[in-house]
């Protein structure tokens, strides 16, 4: 499995397929049995109530937790776990439900940090910083640039990402992750704790990502107006195991997610 | 308006990325550069070469090597004095065995033999961080320093367990050894801290920089990013402990010119006094080694001028108030400016930019 390989696979086929996937802690069973496609250059929600093991199912794509037992297709090829910089150089992306950025960073060197993988200088040439150093740095910088541009982020290129206020933090890590060019982003509650305004803008960015760079979007948000405007199609957890799945509208009327969100009465 | 930036425009990244990116920091780098090679060379005396400037030289190198693994890396040591001494004695046993060798290559093989020694003491870091990191190094601290103390070897079976620097030249002037003039060694030590310096600062702005300050900053997203961990760690363990052996190597064979190890590489004449420079100047910052390692080495001159000289106390009463002056100070700065002089520095910058408008 490779960047390669992924890069290959036409839009609308299944980039990651996810078989039989459990995981515990002890005697905690965070997931049980969930298994689900997701298809290059859809938006894809994972969608559930608290504790429904949403994050712990990123977590497990991108290789955080390793499964206690099931499968992972990744661009064709099986696999039992995922390793995270091998999910990194494989050009998968993502963003955290409580912000995990550098915060003694600039939102520039944040947004560097996306491109490390790409850098290839060795130190001793980083140390006396010669031709092809620099060369490569102002190559990534451009690169940079050009997310800083998208997500319009100029002013606050040299701030401290630490003294940002949360909205734009929370958009300082999607331009992270952006910065990493991936083929899959996975972001985990991008919306989580805005205002109405953020979420469009934040809802306008993730759009026009999949959009124009056609990259693969999955994505964890409670907001179900959010979730419904906007994912190509939807799964459901709940208490670790998988309720639903499908398009949009078909989720809608889901009697088992609407049992799941609203609660079922005794009578 | 001393300090102005505005109408200096940035027209490519190169420029925009540059290590003195503004003409008023080129302007005073350059004017210290000419004061540091072509003016203090010819008026320095012994006094000012052994008091003040080579071991604020020497310090400023251990400082940025322990400020690129606390400061850039997050990783605390308490190990530098430890370090320092492997540094002193590769250079003493190379310095032995090989009588013709250079003296400026003896102190850069002696860096990259503490840099090995300093990746085996890395890596417990992959399973531990903070005060328990800190402890960990502490025993690399003690295990060097009795290792240098109870094996014969280290110190050529000399009765006394002392080393003894011998005479060497470059362009045939001698820089180590008792008759090396105070410029010889100053120059020495300034050129190699000047280019070190200069590496330092380009590791830090590229690539392996970010991964340290990444890993420093959030270890679990630098994972998620892609940066391997260990390696990062421990790369960042290696060129400190390099930098921290050329520091040592330099405090054994230009600076002290004998050494007994219990004694020089204490851990509180090395490794207490060290970590205070790069907390008092700055952490992650590498004005903050230069400033933190010139508060440090000064101070008790400043002290002892002040107190015998001015007020006429006696040498020893002077020597205890030195002391509980010292912590003092120490606590005042962790409380008033936790971020140290370079923080100091860019306020002063900022009051500058703006003076004499009050807004």
């Amino acid at each position: 499995m490779s960047l390669e390989d992924l890069k290959k696979i036409p839009y609308g086929k299944t980039a990651i397929e996810l078989k039989n996937i459990s995981l515990a802690f002890g005697g905690v069973k965070a997931l049980t049995d969930v298994s689900f496609e997701v298809k290059k250059g859809e938006v894809f929600a994972i969608i559930g109530p608290n504790g429904a093991g949403k994050s712990s199912m990123l977590n497990v794509i991108n290789g955080f937790y390793k499964p206690t037992s099931g499968t992972i297709n990744f661009a064709g090829t099986d696999r039992n776990e995922m390793e995270p910089e091998l999910a990194a150089k494989s050009g998968i992306a993502r963003t955290f439900q409580n912000i995990a950025l550098f915060k003694g960073m600039s939102t520039l060197d944040n947004l560097m940090t996306g491109r490390l993988l790409k850098q290839k200088q060795n130190f001793l040439m980083q140390a006396l910083y010669l031709g092809p150093v620099a060369k490569e740095e102002e190559e990534h910088r451009e690169r940079v640039e050009r997310v800083i541009d998208f997500l319009d982020l100029q002013s606050i290129r040299r701030t401290p990402v630490g003294s940002l206020p949360y909205g734009l933090q929370k958009r300082v890590e999607l331009g992270r992750a952006l910065a990493m060019e991936p083929e899959i982003l996975l972001l985990d509650e991008p919306m989580a704790g805005m205002n109405v305004e953020e979420k469009q803008d934040m809802s306008r960015f993730v759009l026009t990502v999949n959009n124009e760079l056609k990259t693969t979007i999955v994505l964890i948000e409670h907001d179900m107006g959010v979730v419904m405007d906007i994912s190509d199609r939807i799964v459901v957890l709940d208490y670790g195991k998988k309720i639903g799945s499908g398009l949009p509208k078909e989720i809608r009327n889901n009697k088992a997610v609407i049992d799941a969100y609203l609660g079922v009465s005794d009578d | 308006m001393i300090y102005k930036e505005t109408g200096q425009y940035k027209s490519s990244y190169k420029s925009d990325h540059a290590i003195f990116p503004l003409l008023q920091d080129k302007i005073a780098f350059s004017i210290l550069m000419f004061v540091a090679f072509l003016i203090i060379p010819f008026v320095i005396n012994s006094y000012w070469e052994k008091a003040i400037l080579v071991p604020f030289l020497i310090f400023s190198l251990a400082a940025i090597g322990l400020n690129i693994l606390t400061g850039y890396c997050g990783q605390v040591s308490l190990g530098t004095g430890g370090f320092m001494a492997v540094g002193a004695f590769s250079t003493y046993k190379i310095m032995t065995s090989f009588p013709d060798m250079n003296i400026m290559i003896i102190v850069l093989i002696s860096g990259l033999i503490t840099a090995a020694v300093g990746i085996l003491f890395g890596l417990p870091s992959l399973r531990i961080k903070g005060f328990y990191l800190a402890v960990a190094t502490l025993a690399s601290q003690f295990f060097l320093v009795w290792l240098f103390n109870k094996v014969p070897w280290f110190y050529n079976y000399s009765d006394t367990g002392q080393i003894t620097v011998s005479e060497r030249t470059m362009f045939s002037v001698p820089v180590t050894g008792a008759t090396a003039p105070p410029y010889a060694t100053y120059l020495f030590c300034l050129v190699l801290v000047v280019l070190l310096s200069f590496a330092a600062k380009n590791l830090i702005r590229s690539k392996i920089g970010r991964s340290w300050m990444a890993i420093r900053d959030m270890d679990i997203a630098a994972e998620i990013i892609g940066v391997p961990p260990l390696k990062t760690k421990l790369s960042a363990f290696a060129i400190s402990s390099f930098y921290i052996g050329v520091a040592g190597a330099l405090y054994f064979a230009v600076f002290l010119g004998a050494i007994e190890v219990t004694e020089s590489f204490d851990i509180m004449t090395i490794s207490f006094p060290v970590l205070f420079m790069i907390i008092i100047g700055g952490l992650g910052s590498m004005l903050g080694s230069f400033l933190g390692a010139a508060f440090i080495v000064t101070l008790p001159i400043g002290l002892k001028f002040l107190m015998v000289d001015m007020v006429g106390l006696s040498a020893v009463t002077a020597k205890h108030f030195e002391i509980t002056i010292w912590g003092l100070l120490m606590i005042v700065f962790l409380i008033v400016e936790p971020h140290g002089l370079a923080r100091l520095w860019s306020i002063a910058k900022e009051k500058l930019r703006r003076w004499p408008f009050p807004y």
